[in-house]
């Protein structure tokens, strides 16, 4: 029946604004309250070592190779024209507007994004967050603020070092291999990357990444049904979700930034 | 894992970052136009503009000097108006001075040539807001590709 069938879309749109709904309210009690500098700076140590410093190797290595192969794929189309001076522009550009903060908000999604959904699922679980708020401490402020300032903080910072290590890589490629001109790397490079244009979008770009990777990873988990299939659900949920959004708000902000 | 051992990691993490970002902003970008900071602008009327874009560079005898800020239409010539910011440190260009809009290579972007002109006691310095009267247009390859057929056909 045509009744039922928008009966279950109806209810597939409330159960997904309802969704919103308590993300937005769970942020809001997570950020929105006076700050106590003194407490909650050590448990944002403690997180940016989890979420930030242990992905740094796999943000290395993946950066060193995207660099490589950019140089070497960007090399054999460069030269059949004779412009391999363009190889610097060309691996700078495409890591700094796209390649450094997508790649970077997707394996950070798979690296720190899963683990902070199962974490706090698990948390649920096992019902630590209802002691907390027994004891009167509040788990948004003590749980949920400490990770997402630092994913919020570390994602940018990650997609940096996977950007200058990307194009290090470029150059280990194309001038130490290939035979590119090193001074025409990087001449080439300076003269087509601006900073206010390419830089500080990319790092935009990341900051709203990191901004969505992280709330949807906390909220999966703060949201999720607390047993083991819930919290296998959710981990897979925050991965698809954070990856699918990272690639739509980026073809958003780059016609919004390069488009015109 | 003790807190310190954390803190040093931490700030480890915090110092790479740091340091990409200033690879990034010292090797990678052209920073050395954004540097000097201070600027002046300049403008000049063209016919056609080709394919100058905003951003593109404005080189006296193959040195860059400046960029340019925007393109206009001249509401009342509805000819193309092209705004130049120039380095300060270069500020003693003539009003004999001529622009011109090159290309770098056969397939290479298009650029303003800036030719300074001669200097005597009539002659004063272009400054801030200035117009360039002596302007060369760019190339249209068509239009050169019609005048020569019309040329072979008047003969």
């Amino acid at each position: 029946m045509i009744v039922d069938k928008l009966q279950q879309l109806g209810q597939k749109s409330i159960a997904k604004i309802q969704g919103m709904g308590r993300a937005t309210i769970m942020l809001f009690g997570a950020l929105v309250a006076w700050p106590t500098p003194r407490k909650s700076f050590p448990l944002l140590l403690k997180q940016l070592y989890v979420v930030g410093v242990l992905s740094l190797l796999i943000i290395l290595v993946s950066g060193l190779f995207i660099g490589m192969v950019l140089a070497l794929q960007g090399y054999t189309v460069l030269s059949k024209f004779g412009a391999e001076q363009m190889l610097g522009p060309l691996v700078a550009l495409s890591l700094l507007r796209e390649l450094g903060p997508v790649v970077t908000a997707l394996l950070f999604a798979g690296r720190a994004g899963s683990a902070l959904t199962a974490e706090i699922g698990l948390m649920k679980a096992t019902e630590q967050l209802s002691g907390m708020e027994m004891m009167a401490v509040d788990p948004l402020r003590r749980i949920i603020a400490p990770r997402f300032w630092a994913g919020v903080i570390s994602m940018p910072l990650l997609a940096m070092i996977f950007t200058a290590v990307g194009i290090l890589g470029g150059h280990l490629v194309g001038v130490d291999w290939l035979g590119v001109d090193s001074g025409g790397y990087w001449s080439a490079m300076q003269a087509n990357v601006d900073f206010q244009q390419d830089i500080m979008n990319g790092v935009i770009k990341s900051a709203v990444f990191a901004l969505i990777v992280t709330w949807i990873a906390l909220h999966k988990g703060f949201d999720a049904v607390p047993t083991s299939e819930g919290i296998s659900q959710a981990t897979t949920q925050t991965v698809v979700t954070s990856s699918l959004a990272v690639l739509g708000f980026d073809f958003i902000l780059t016609a919004v930034m390069f488009g015109g | 894992m003790t807190s310190r051992k954390i803190e040093v990691l931490v700030g480890l993490f915090v110092a790479l970052a740091i340091a990409a970002f200033m690879l990034l902003s010292l090797k990678v970008a052209n920073s050395g136009m954004a540097g000097s900071g201070e600027t002046y602008m300049l403008y000049a009327k063209f016919e056609n503009i080709g394919g100058l874009k905003v951003r593109s560079p404005i080189k006296v005898g193959g040195v860059v000097v400046g960029r340019v800020r925007s393109i206009n239409l001249d509401t009342e010539e509805y000819s193309p108006v092209v705004a130049m910011e120039i380095d300060s440190q270069y500020n003693n260009f003539p009003e004999t001075s001529s622009v011109a809009i090159l290309t770098s290579g056969l397939l290479g972007e298009q650029y303003l040539g800036l030719q300074p002109g001669f200097v005597d006691e009539t002659v004063s310095i272009l400054k801030s807001g200035d117009y360039v009267e002596d302007t060369k247009s760019a190339i249209v390859l068509e239009e050169l590709i019609g005048q020569f057929l019309f040329n072979r056909g008047s003969n």
